[in-house]
């Protein structure tokens, strides 16, 4: 029998109020709290909750037969917590019936997995427990923001215990290559890799409710038609797209529910196919090859590479800045400010930069709160600066609760001695500085280069730790 | 003595000098004993803009009421902010010290719009239609009203100078706020050139806001340096409130404030401000305003890093130039050609230090700002942060400049035009 895998995204950014430089210093809110309600309000009415509740009726009338698998971000979990638990809690009634599989991402659909910092490995970790607490799961298959994959990723990956993992079926690494089989990492042969079928995906995604498309309209019974008209040699159909296709990429209005409600009976009617989540997959499937990505793939766009978060100087300085300031955060152990640090990494930040279409980025307009690319940097840089005080000023504090407890036994000869080893203390840092403006500007090249510099970083944070000591 | 004055209003937003020179010029006149019938044509901001709907709706026949024709007028401010020009100050404001009579007003006279579609034909996004548009009203007005000068201001009004004087035999004076070279560098518009040179030429004399435009207007439109006088501006600070804003950020703040083009420089501040970041980390840089450059701005700063130390706000809209002014420590203006620049004296004015190009016609009338070839980055970036680095000089600029920008009035430049009044005033 062969196989039908189907897995569905499920993000929304914390979107950024309109924050402008006479807010600096001033105000400390950058969420659009009322955008982002009033956004996921309204998606969870018309996408969420109606979409949850077909694929629970289809799960009552097929049993075991039809399975299904969600990817759910930090950031977009918190939001429903926030907003609209009822869809929380509609999950967590798909969970219990065994037939729908959670996977692992990052928390804040960021694009961490391009620094080398623990950054990475960290919001996997916290997502994994956040799934695991909600739907009683622990993620064995990972998918990365927006289906980023190299070889190097995958190794991380495998290295933090998931079986398989998702990502694109990019032309330009399968080559004459099927998508429709089982691959695995290229330097950790246990990794299963499962490759989207992007034309079958997409035009369910993109293409559904298309009139100047030449199959419009589409039907279930034509869908299984072009399934079994797959080559029968192989194996897995991988159908990944946006949670928000149906009722909200595709309205309601365009039948796109019915489509789905029917899919499944066309499906088994043919008799050929069984749907399996992700883990079954690399389960039952034996993989077939490895498959070579020695760069980054995505699936967005034409290009389905990393061009519509990194590779204009805005999104590559707004990239490099946010990852710059990573380790000043983290030295704060402020909760409150590591958590917004994370959620400026929103993927969906630098997306709303892109300039990739000849009128500045049309494409990308879909709940995009800014005109232009460039508001989106200037407003997205006007936050980093203000964050940036914040964090410089919790570090102070940092320093300066712990100044006094020393100064009380201090005598005046020893209070110099203090302070040489204070400016002692501070030179690496002026050095570490320096040092990370060079390795940014240097990185503000294109994305490649970034995600093949990361290496960097670290070793200078070895050394400074051996100067302090 | 009466005064014919024509100019254009774009209200409720002052987005350039002009604007302001125009009020505090008129303020001044009334001093001397001058009466000022200032013509704007009516703009209204919440028209539909779309200019290729009013072809077909403004068919000579169907033009028939007068709210058709409100919209037509409100149309041609539309195309003005296309042509870059610079509007005036409200109408309230001017209600104060000159009579005022808008386009709006002599609206009544159907006849008058009828004739006037005739000769225009139809109702274009054609911005020199629209000025031939204005000069057939000017015409109108002309031979509807007494007085003695008529005043045009800026190549727009030209042509409406010109009718008038045709059918009053009155004498023009133009007066040039800016011309096409400075606004576009070397690459002018023939069209408006040859506006610009026709009304100098046509004009009984020509008012310069500084000795820089006037030389371009000797020089680039050979026009007859006798005819030619400088008057330069002043600036108005009456029913200006000090805004104390509060300062949030420890940084010092060096700021540019103007619109975002080729003429102001923009990309000169960007590249010394770097230069200054990359000495020292204590200084933020913002650049209020919008324009056709902002983009490459946007990006140039993105290139060299330094979007968290560099902060773009747009347009600023009344209070908010007050409030940038009062956050700020040190102006910069480095236009590549300003005919004058009326910024830098309310930069003054709230007590901040300013750095000004060499190039720009108000370093003329002031002694006490730093001036600086605009392409010179280094000097730039070099007095940038001397000013924010040593108090001493800051304060020395902050003090002085105060009381000679206290010394610019525009009551010295109303005599001076007065004067101007009655030389062509006697002659006829």
């Amino acid at each position: 029998m062969r196989t039908i895998c189907l897995y569905f995204q499920v993000h929304q950014p914390f979107r950024l109020n309109r924050y402008r430089f006479f807010d600096i210093g001033k105000y400390h809110f950058y969420d659009d709290e009322f955008l982002n309600k009033s956004i996921l309000r309204k998606i969870a009415e018309k996408c969420y909750l109606p979409a949850n509740q077909l694929m629970l009726e289809l799960i009552k009338t097929y049993g075991k037969q039809f399975k299904i698998a969600y990817s759910l971000s930090g950031i977009v979990i918190e939001q429903l917590e926030q907003y609209a638990p009822e869809v929380i809690e509609s999950f967590k009634k798909l969970a219990k019936t065994g037939c729908v599989e959670f996977l692992g991402e990052t928390y804040s659909h960021s694009l961490a997995s391009l620094q080398n910092s623990n950054e990475f490995e960290e919001q996997v970790k916290l997502q994994t427990n956040l799934i695991h607490k909600h739907f009683g799961q622990r993620p064995t298959v990972f998918r990365n923001t927006e289906l980023i994959y190299s070889d190097d990723i995958g190794k991380r990956v495998a290295d933090m215990g998931f079986k398989a993992m998702l990502t694109e079926g990019a032309k330009h690494i399968l080559g004459w290559r099927s998508p429709n089989f089982l691959y695995t990492n290229a330097i950790e042969p246990r990794l299963k890799i499962l490759l989207k079928n992007f034309r079958l995906s997409d035009d369910i995604a993109f293409r559904f409710s298309d009139r100047n498309w030449e199959d419009y309209p589409l039907t279930a019974e034509k869908y299984a038609v072009w399934l079994n008209n797959i080559d029968k040699k192989d194996e897995i159909v991988n159908l990944f797209m946006d949670y928000e296709t149906f009722g909200e990429h595709q309205s309601k209005e365009t039948g796109i529910f019915e489509f789905l409600r029917e899919l499944p009976n066309r499906i088994f009617a043919s008799g050929d196919f069984e749907f399996h989540t992700p883990s079954e997959v690399a389960e039952k499937h034996q993989p077939i090859s490895p498959i070579h990505a020695q760069y980054p793939i995505s699936w967005a766009d034409e290009e389905r590479d990393l061009s519509a978060w990194l590779g204009n100087e805005m999104q590559d300085e707004a990239y490099s800045k946010i990852y710059e300031i990573g380790e000043k955060v983290l030295q704060t152990k402020n909760q409150d400010l590591i958590k917004t640090w994370r959620s400026l990494q929103t993927s969906d930040h630098f997306y709303y930069m892109c300039t990739k279409w000849f009128s500045d980025g049309d494409v990308h307009i879909y709940f995009n709160p800014y005109d232009t690319p460039y508001d989106a940097f200037i407003n997205y840089m006007n936050v980093v600066s203000d964050f940036e005080i914040l964090v410089n000023q919790a570090l102070e504090n940092t320093k300066t609760t712990k100044k006094p407890t020393a100064k009380k036994t201090v005598t005046p000869a020893k209070k110099t001695a203090a302070k040489t080893t204070k400016t002692l203390a501070e030179k690496p840092k002026k050095e570490t500085a320096a040092k990370k403006k060079t390795t940014v500007k240097k990185s503000a090249t294109t994305a490649k280069k970034v995600a093949a510099k990361v290496e960097k970083p670290k070793k200078e944070t070895k050394t400074t730790i051996k100067k302090k000591n | 003595m009466k005064i014919l004055m024509f100019g254009w209003e774009f209200p409720p937003h002052i987005s350039g000098g002009l604007g302001t020179a125009c009020y505090g010029l008129t303020k001044g006149l009334v001093k001397t004993d001058t009466e000022i019938l200032f013509v704007v044509p009516k703009a209204y901001g919440d028209e539909d803009t779309n200019a290729a709907r009013f072809v077909n709706a403004s068919d000579v026949e169907t033009v028939g009421t007068q709210i058709e024709l409100e919209k037509l007028w409100g149309n041609i401010s539309f195309i003005q902010i296309d042509s870059t020009l610079v509007p005036y100050v409200d109408e309230k404001e001017f209600n104060l010290c000159a009579s005022l009579e808008t386009v709006e007003n002599i609206e009544k006279h159907k006849d008058i719009f009828r004739h006037k579609y005739n000769f225009t034909g139809k109702y274009g996004a054609n911005l020199m239609e629209e000025v031939a548009r204005y000069a057939l009203v000017a015409a109108t007005i002309a031979n509807n009203n007494e007085f003695d000068v008529i005043h045009a201001h800026d190549w727009l009004t030209y042509a409406a100078g010109i009718m008038a004087k045709r059918v009053s035999n009155k004498p023009l004076v133009v007066h040039v706020h800016a011309t096409e070279f400075d606004r576009t560098g070397e690459n002018v518009n023939p069209n408006v050139f040859n506006i610009e040179k026709q009304g100098m030429e046509y004009a009984d004399k020509v008012i310069t806001v500084s000795n820089l435009t006037r030389n371009i207007v000797i020089n680039k439109y050979g026009i007859d340096p006798k005819k030619v006088v400088t008057v330069h501006n002043a600036v108005d600070f009456q029913g200006r409130e000090e805004i104390a804003a509060e300062r949030n950020v420890n940084d010092k703040v060096i700021t540019f404030l103007g619109r975002i083009t080729y003429q102001k420089g923009p990309e000169y501040f960007i590249e010394a401000a770097y230069k200054v970041l990359e000495r020292c980390n204590n200084v933020r840089f913002v650049m209020a305003g919008s324009g056709d450059m902002m983009k490459k701005m946007v990006r140039r700063v993105a290139k060299l890093g330094m979007g968290t130390r560099f902060h773009f706000t747009g347009f600023l809209k009344g209070d908010e130039v007050q409030q940038m002014f009062a956050l700020s420590d040190v102006y910069v203006m480095p236009s590549v050609s300003e005919p004058f620049g009326i910024s830098p004296l309310e930069a003054m004015r709230s007590n901040i230090p300013v750095i000004i190009s060499k190039q720009s016609g108000v370093s003329e009338v002031l002694k006490y700002a730093i001036k600086v070839d605009f392409w010179d980055v280094d000097a730039m970036a070099d007095l940038m942060y001397g000013l924010v680095t040593y108090p001493s000089l800051s304060k020395f600029f902050v003090k002085n400049g105060q009381a000679e920008v206290n010394s610019l009035k525009w009551e010295n430049a109303a005599v001076k035009i007065r004067k101007i009044y009655d030389q062509v005033a006697n002659k006829i």
